[in-house]
């Protein structure tokens, strides 16, 4: 019976990395294999479903055979199986990196009880996480979505507060606070719109919506929510500490993962199940917001002094592009602009990750991040470096990377509109991501002055694959793009489970 | 209907005075309590959402279902906050040098 | 007739599988690296042959791939293609030999020669780029493969002049990928060599149309070094000599020239050009480079500032053949530098090069009586600079004369005025160079001699500038030969004036 194997493969993105963390946290041994083997299985899984979803299209499963009101769907569509994708890549590629990070500094006997209680307490959370996330992508209503984002939020905050300085727990005090504000926010609009329906699920949802007082101020709330989540401009506060603070493949995770949960829904939200609720001018507000992300991050990324903040700054600005998506989309008539978000999400996603990791091993080797005392870096690790520029070139959105693709369906979206404003914008914002990236880059190739500051022991491979792996799939992402097509479209050229409106 | 919409009305205003008791106090233990209260007055609206206060009429399990998870959720989200707040009074208060040696966990 | 596009992929594979290995050797592998670079571009130049040959005998290459809608990479084989191919990867071929002489004993030498090998890839690259959107593809991974060579000193000069060339080729290239885009959208997806966007969107948008143009050709005139937009070129002079060799005639400034020539008979198509009244516009910016390029020329002490600024002078007058592309003559002319201007000015490159390695003399007063001790360097240094004054019977006359007769074919006395009092300019600033270094009396002895033993330098410093001086001047005299430049470019021409 092809449904239940379907269903079972679907449950285990979610089962497998609960299990695991469970596992990690009563093992605690330090160890590779361990988790390694269970985000590599997630990535098998997922492969799998996505042959699955290209055979027989969209999935839909009921947990335990419970009817839909009350009972949990989960939904894999082209959409939700494109962040499947991601978080497996990147969560593989974390996995190694995390592996390498510990181990080095483990080695370094500066604190090393210190540095194995950090890697402990960091395998369960870590896939704790990414349970939580593919359950993001999967849930198809909406209290079960709000369930999981607490989970990604709790596994987050924890994760983020690991390294134990004052200033990251600090940092993610606050992180924690915006993001329960967030989630509560978004638990009153669930209440507003279950009030004037009575359904949670999304495919129903979709069917019965209809403007009204009550659901416009349900999805107002729940899209307050996501977007403080997000860290939407005015709202990006907690962002650049809690990520700039924490240990380098937490900060990955966090800057090129949990974000796109949340970004990821509100779009979903916004053009899928609530599209008949969405306005020109909601839609223009979310557009202004994210011009104003983009050159607020690309100015401050500009003026930090420290590689990671000008890295999480650059995520404030990346966020800015993703909303600017969204007055695009609305009279897209060709998916274009689906396509172009999404693109960008994966490339994003995947160059983040790499950024931080890069980043992370530059910390490790130098002991600090400032930026002008980097200079020569290149010589010590060529790789590192040069994953680092791959990455850029993906936020710079040039060729051949998923970025210009992704600039280029916008670019296309807004003259096919007649809203040529918004490419000012977005080129504008470019220009200002080949600043940030170029200000790093330039000590990067400078000539080392003065003895080398660096210690040095050899950059393990665990260390400096990773992010060059996932910098160039990056940079690639624009040759792939006729299968993520085909993946997006797959059984019935529709991009989404229901079809837009 | 009227009971039904004082506690809906009571819901929205917990809801609101934890909002504004999160932005205006510094304290930390103020703002995890804030965030607390924003919470029970969500649970309030739903608990008053689910009686239909028609009699007669089954009472709608899923809010319920909702506010029982959403309590465990609370519940967990606190403990964290509270470490989390705990950590920072000591490093910040503290003598301090010895940074994180027990990092916090998170339970979920 | 159709031949194979993965001939197309071939040419690319045989500069880009180099370069990736070559980033992966360790730095001491000097010999194996020598040979993989050789190698790659021998074969790169035997797969050339093949092509222009195919595509004299009227077969088309063309390659595609889609990626999503409206973009799709597409490579294509035209005559025009072919020039730039064949350009590229000779003289590829001989500035590798002269960086490895260069070179020998600096560090870093596997970065270097990777990114060179992803320079040549990506130039190639925008020479058979058969749509707008593939040539964005390669012109925007041009400025990044670059930038490396550019700062490869990493000297706070360097770095400075690294920054600049990105402020203005990113610019630019933002410029050019916004017109594009919109372009696109105007026209649909349009592959070159058709005739151009249909003739009712002229009427419907023809201002719309104009910006666009000036946009797409402000975002090539970036790397086209085109006044005002010229400011990072005599900055760049800081990299190494093969690296200016590569910026001024092998790929970025040439790209940049390329660019337009592709936007005007490939894009716009000429038909429309006239119509909308853009070409006086073009003829206005290449004169004004022409002639600003010459005057700071003069004032420039330093050898490799004033070669280029010349180069500055020397690529408009690409631009201005084009702009009198409706004349037969002129287009010739302007087509024909594309691949004069280059041999010639890697000749001065060269040279300018070897003096800089060998006696460690940049400066123009510093070079007096220089040809007694370097005879063989400054003798094919004389040929280039004859070339570029256009003097008979060089490479330069040839563009000239043909550009003069198209000009006067056009009835344009502006521009034959420009011609000749820019000739003039030539000849000022080259002129005394000639004269200090071959009958002063040297004084004093050099900054920084080396002895390199029998030769007056590294032999492979000395053979490529002797070889490119020597074809300066055979393809000079045998302009009219059935193998030659100007016979390719009459081919080209054909296409688009039958």
């Amino acid at each position: 019976m092809p449904t239940v194997s379907a269903s079972f493969w679907m449950v285990l993105p979610v089962v497998l990395p609960l299990a695991g963390g469970l596992l990690c946290f009563l093992w605690r041994q330090r160890s590779l294999w361990l988790p390694l083997a269970f985000a590599l299985v997630n990535l098998i899984v997922v492969i799998r479903l996505t042959r699955l979803l290209l055979i027989q299209g969209p999935l839909h499963y009921q947990i335990g055979g419970w009817e839909t009101p009350l009972g949990i769907v989960l939904v894999l569509d082209g959409p939700a199986l494109l962040m499947l994708l991601l978080t497996a890549l990147c969560g593989a590629g974390v996995t190694c990196y995390a592996r390498g990070y510990f181990a080095y500094r483990i080695s370094a006997q500066k604190q090393p009880g210190r540095h194995e209680r950090q890697e402990r307490f960091f395998w369960p959370l870590w896939l704790m996480l990414l349970a939580a996330l593919n359950g993001l992508f999967l849930s198809g209503d909406i209290f079960n979505i709000y369930v999981t984002l607490e989970l990604l939020s709790i596994s987050a905050v924890a994760l983020a507060a690991l390294s134990g300085k004052p200033v990251a727990q600090l940092a993610s005090f606050r992180y924690l606070l915006a993001s329960l504000l967030g989630s509560l926010s978004y638990l009153l609009g669930i209440f507003f719109i279950y009030r004037s329906h009575g359904v949670l699920d999304l495919g129903l949802l979709r069917a019965v919506v209809e403007p009204g007082s009550s659901m416009t101020a349900g999805l107002v709330l729940m899209s307050c929510g996501l977007l403080l989540k997000s860290a939407a401009f005015p709202l990006h506060f907690w962002l650049p500490p809690a990520h700039a603070n924490a240990l380098a493949p937490v900060s990955a995770i966090l800057s090129g993962l949990v974000i796109k949960g949340s970004l990821y829904l509100l779009f979903r939200f916004w053009f899928d199940t609530f599209a008949s609720l969405i306005s020109p001018a909601a839609l223009n507000v979310i557009g202004m917001l994210g011009i104003l992300a983009v050159f607020w991050g690309g100015i401050l990324a500009l003026l930090q002094q420290r590689l990671k903040l000008l890295v999480a700054y650059s995520t404030v600005s990346q966020v800015g592009y993703f909303l600017i998506a969204f007055p695009l989309a609305y009279h897209d008539a060709t998916l274009s602009v689906w396509t172009a978000f999404l693109f960008m999400i994966l490339a994003h996603g995947c160059a983040k990750v790499a950024m931080f990791m890069a980043a992370g091993t530059m910390y490790l080797h130098s002991g600090h991040d400032r930026m002008r005392d980097l200079h020569g870096i290149r010589l010590v690790m060529p790789l590192t470096v040069f994953a680092y520029g791959m990455a850029g070139v993906n936020l710079m959105g040039l060729p051949p990377s998923g970025g210009f693709v992704g600039k280029w369906l916008l670019l296309t979206g807004a003259f096919d509109d007649g809203q040529w404003w918004w490419s000012v914008a977005i080129m504008a914002g470019g220009l200002l991501a080949a600043a940030y990236v170029f200000r790093v880059m330039s000590p990067l190739f400078q000539a080392p002055v003065g003895a080398s500051i660096f210690d040095g022991r050899p950059t393990p491979a665990l260390l400096e694959w990773p992010p060059l792996v996932l910098s160039l799939i990056a940079l690639l992402l624009g040759l792939f793009a006729p299968g993520i097509m085909a993946l997006l479209t797959a059984n019935g050229g529709a991009v989404i489970s229901g079809g837009l409106p | 209907m009227t009971v039904l919409f004082a506690y809906k009305l009571g819901g929205l205003c917990l809801f609101f005075m934890g909002f504004t008791a999160l932005i205006l106090r510094s304290h930390p233990l103020k703002k995890i309590m804030a965030v607390n209260v924003m919470a029970a007055g969500v649970f309030l609206l739903f608990i008053a959402m689910a009686c239909h206060g028609r009699v007669g009429v089954a009472i709608d399990p899923v809010p319920q279902a909702m506010v029982l998870t959403g309590i465990v959720v609370s519940v967990s989200v606190t403990a964290l906050a509270l470490v989390l707040a705990c950590r920072i009074q000591e490093t910040s208060g503290g003598a301090g040098s010895s940074e994180g040696e027990h990092p916090p966990q998170g339970d979920s | 007739m159709n031949g194979s596009g993965w001939l197309l992929v071939l040419i690319m594979l045989s500069s880009f599988v180099p370069g990736i290995i070559i980033f992966g050797l360790p730095e001491d592998r000097v010999r194996l690296r020598t040979t993989l670079n050789l190698c790659g571009s021998l074969i790169k130049i035997g797969l050339i042959v093949v092509l222009n040959v195919g595509i004299y005998l009227g077969y088309s290459y063309e390659i595609r791939l889609p990626l999503v809608a409206g973009m799709e990479v597409y490579l294509h084989a035209d005559p025009l293609s072919a020039l730039f191919t064949t350009l590229s990867s000779v003289l590829w071929l001989l500035t590798t030999i002269y960086a490895v002489g260069y070179l020998e004993d600096s560090p870093n030498r596997s970065h270097f020669f990777g990114y060179f090998s992803l320079c040549v890839t990506v130039t190639i690259g925008i020479a058979l780029a058969g749509n707008l959107i593939t040539f964005i593809l390669f012109y925007e991974m041009l400025t990044l493969s670059t930038y490396p060579l550019i700062v490869h000193r990493g000297t706070p000069q360097s770095l400075r002049a690294g920054r600049n060339y990105l402020v203005y080729t990113l610019g630019g290239g933002a410029l050019f990928f916004l017109a594009a885009a919109w372009l696109q959208v105007l026209t649909g997806p349009m592959d070159f060599g058709s005739d151009g966007f249909a003739s009712h969107l002229v009427v419907e948008h023809g201002p719309l149309l104009s910006l666009l143009f000036v946009l797409l050709i402000a975002g090539v005139g970036v790397k086209a070094a085109l006044v005002p937009l010229h400011g990072w070129l005599p900055q760049a002079m800081i990299a190494p000599a093969p690296v200016s060799a590569l910026l001024h005639a092998v790929a970025v400034v040439k790209a940049g020239a390329f660019g337009i020539v592709r936007i005007v008979l490939d894009v716009y198509g000429l038909e429309n050009m006239i119509v909308l009244g853009l070409l006086p516009l073009l003829t206005f910016v290449a004169t004004l480079t022409i002639l600003w390029g010459s005057f700071r020329a003069l004032q420039q002490d330093d050898l490799k500032r004033r070669l280029a600024f010349s180069t500055i002078s020397q690529i408009s007058y690409i631009g201005l053949g084009i702009s009198l592309a409706d004349h037969r003559l002129a287009l010739i002319g302007g087509l024909v530098h594309l691949v004069h201007q280059g041999i010639m000015k890697i000749t001065l490159f060269f040279c300018a090069g070897n003096l800089a390695e060998t006696l460690g003399v940049h400066r123009i007063s510093e070079m007096r009586g220089i040809a007694r001790r370097m005879p063989w360097t400054m003798g094919a240094f004389t040929v280039g600079a004859l070339g570029m004054i256009g003097l008979p019977p060089t490479a330069g006359f040839v563009s000239k004369w043909f550009l003069g007769l198209g000009a006067l074919s056009a009835s344009n006395w502006v521009v034959v005025a420009v011609l000749m009092l820019s000739s003039l300019l030539n000849a000022a600033y080259f002129l005394p160079i000639l004269i200090t270094a071959w009958f002063d009396r040297p004084v004093g002895p050099w900054p920084d001699e080396k002895n390199f033993g029998r030769f007056e330098t590294r032999l492979m410093l000395l053979c490529p500038p002797l070889l490119t001086a020597a074809v300066v001047l055979l393809i000079g005299v045998l302009a009219e030969a059935q193998i030659s430049p100007l016979a390719w470019v009459r081919f080209i021409v054909e296409g688009y004036l039958p």
